[in-house]
């Protein structure tokens, strides 16, 4: 059964009058919740937080499916979001996607089996300047190369 | 040359703290504004002409007297979404100068009466919003933020928003609606936000560098900033060079600057060896240039609206003569199709077919039908859905195929890139 911390909860709670409608707490909670259970959104946790929030339950439903930075399956300890946007695709980062997943024996969007990374393809980043780029966790790594960044996966601890 | 009005000192690691902000004249001009009358900043914003730089281009002054004259509460939003493929001016602004978007969100909301103010960023920019949100709490510690500020009778409240990543939450109503913890659907307008925005409230929206330059426009006066820029484009811009330069990065040039010196000149030009083949000028939603046309285009509202584009977030993506268009358009229309958001059904079938035909020219299954169906497709699309996603992504596809017709039909023909050879679809 999933539960947030107690922290969690003290979190939840003042987020609850942050904001002009409890509604807008909906998605700062989630984030929360995601982060307490290991990077995803499980059923069970939406269905948990939206009783904690006292709100509707497709209230939460509603956000976590539509928003990307939700996952609604499991990830990695490292969520790796590669950008294959234009700039970063001018530079290599289709590429370097494919060097990541093979160096790292993970298929794309699956979890690797030592439950270490994610490796997924996201949309620009705003770092087409320091292109290619890959987000790991909340932390950006820019102008990368394929070998770059794959010695930096493996050097994390 | 370069013109650092916004970005005079940006490159001051101390500028991201309040102490360091103070010392190179920050929150002065928030003293005088707040002795003004917020009528007269209203005017002296109209008078400098500035435009809204998240991509419409939208006289600021005027949207601001489309508030009712009365009604509480009223709000402001500062669009921090920046998600147009090829922009990173605003999170060059946010974590170098948290405090000069502060500033100059509280006189902007004192011109326009609101007590409650918003930032809406993007979900990925944390370090910006950690940035952020320690320099609202400086702010309040200061007494720039919170009830009666410096005495002037004047309250605000400032706070943070995290997007959860979401392209259409970049489009006003759209970052409405997810600020109010609803999926980010946009709305068809009007009611506009001005008159029914954030809880059905009078809400203004305007972007990073629009709000920062509105106190450089009180500090420095309307007349001294259209000294800079075009007549009918005031004032300087940022712009976000990436792709096929030396060196990539963000420029503030004044408008009318000609993109040949922009490429040339600010970003050292092109690898050696390489043609400059194409330029998208305003982000992946603006139409592209081919090289003839960038070479005499200067970037501002005027010209690159006469050119059939347009200058959108200011956004430049150099592509030179080694990538090939089809591939670079199948990556702009699988970014369409995975944005929309699905309400309006020529966005959300169109950008499907288009991803879908062009996946299949570089799959090497196009026919030469294929080509003309991109513009035929594309054309249905437009002016006919609630927002602008939709001829965002017509608008492109339909200028790849028509300037890069012979790359479409090399690849059907022959089943490979004219330039590339075989791509992995
Ligand atoms: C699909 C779409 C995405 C948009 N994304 C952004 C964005 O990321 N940032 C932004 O400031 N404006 C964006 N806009 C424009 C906003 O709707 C709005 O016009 C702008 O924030 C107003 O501010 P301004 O007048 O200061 O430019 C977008 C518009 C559309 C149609
Ligand atoms: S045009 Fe597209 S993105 Fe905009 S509201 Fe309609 S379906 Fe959604
Ligand atoms: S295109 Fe990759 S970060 Fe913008």
């Amino acid at each position: 059964m999933f539960e947030l911390s107690r922290e969690g909860i003290e979190f939840v709670k003042k987020e609850m009058t942050r904001y002009e409608t409890k509604r807008s707490a909906v998605i700062p909670c989630l984030f929360r919740v995601q982060k307490e259970n290991g990077g995803w959104v499980s059923p069970e946790s939406i269905a948990y937080l939206a009783q904690l929030m006292d709100v509707p339950e497709r209230w939460v439903q509603e956000v976590a499916t539509f928003y990307t930075m939700f996952n609604k399956q499991p990830v990695g300890k490292y969520h790796v979001q590669v950008c294959c946007n234009i700039s970063c695709a001018m530079a290599g980062g289709r590429e370097m996607t494919d060097k990541i997943c093979q160096s790292l024996g993970v298929e794309e969007g699956a979890v690797s089996k030592d439950r270490r990374y994610t490796v997924s393809r996201v949309e620009c980043l705003g770092s087409c300047g320091t292109a290619p780029m890959m987000q790991v966790n909340d932390d950006y790594y820019e102008n990368l190369s394929a070998d770059k960044a794959v010695k930096i996966l493996r050097e994390l601890e | 040359m370069e013109t650092k009005l916004l970005s005079q000192h940006y490159d001051k690691p101390e500028y991201v703290s309040l102490k360091g902000y103070l010392n190179l004249g920050g929150y002065e001009v928030l003293k005088r504004a707040l002795k003004m009358e917020p009528k007269a900043i209203i005017d002296e914003v109209k008078a400098s002409g500035l435009r809204g730089r998240g991509g419409a281009g939208f006289p600021t002054g005027t949207k601001w007297t489309f508030l009712p004259e009365n009604g509480e509460p009223r709000y402001l939003l500062c669009n921090a979404d920046e998600g147009e493929p090829g922009t990173f001016k605003d999170r060059i602004m946010l974590e170098r100068a948290p405090h000069q978007l502060i500033e100059g969100m509280i006189i902007s909301a004192f011109a326009v009466k609101s007590a409650k103010s918003y930032i809406y960023v993007r979900g990925e920019y944390q370090m910006c919003i950690r940035k952020l949100e320690k320099a609202i709490r400086e702010a309040y510690d200061a007494g720039f933020l919170g009830k009666n500020i410096l005495g002037s009778g004047f309250t605000h409240d400032m706070d943070v928003y995290s997007g959860a990543g979401a392209y259409i939450c970049g489009e006003e109503t759209g970052m409405i609606s997810s600020l109010e913890g609803k999926k980010g659907q946009p709305k068809l307008k009007p009611p506009f936000p001005a008159v029914q925005g954030y809880l059905a409230k009078p809400t203004i929206v305007n972007n990073v560098e629009t709000l920062a330059a509105v106190s450089l426009i009180l500090r420095d006066g309307a007349a001294a900033y259209r000294k800079f820029g075009t007549e009918k484009s005031p004032g300087t811009k940022l712009f976000s060079v990436s792709g096929n330069v030396k060196k990539p990065g963000v420029y503030e040039v004044p408008l009318g600057y000609p993109l040949a010196d922009l490429i040339q000149v600010e970003c050292g030009g092109l690898d050696p060896g390489r043609r400059l083949k194409a330029v998208i000028p305003g982000g992946s939603s603006a139409p592209v240039l081919t090289a003839e046309e960038a070479m005499k285009a200067t970037m501002d509202y005027e010209c690159l609206q006469g050119m059939g584009t347009m200058l959108g977030s200011g956004a430049v993506i150099v592509i030179d003569d080694s990538n090939c268009m089809v591939d670079l358009l199948k990556v702009i229309m699988h970014f369409y199709h995975h944005e929309s958001c699905g309400q309006c059904t020529p966005c959300r079938e169109g950008t499907g077919w288009l991803h879908k035909i062009v996946h299949s020219i570089v799959s090497g299954e196009g026919r030469l039908q294929d080509v003309d169906l991109i513009p035929r497709v594309s054309r249905q699309m437009m002016g006919r859905t609630i927002c602008a996603l939709s001829d965002a992504a017509a608008m492109p596809a339909i200028s790849f195929v028509e300037k890069f017709r012979d790359e479409f039909e090399f690849f059907v023909r022959e089943g490979r890139s004219k330039v590339k050879g075989h791509l992995h679809a």
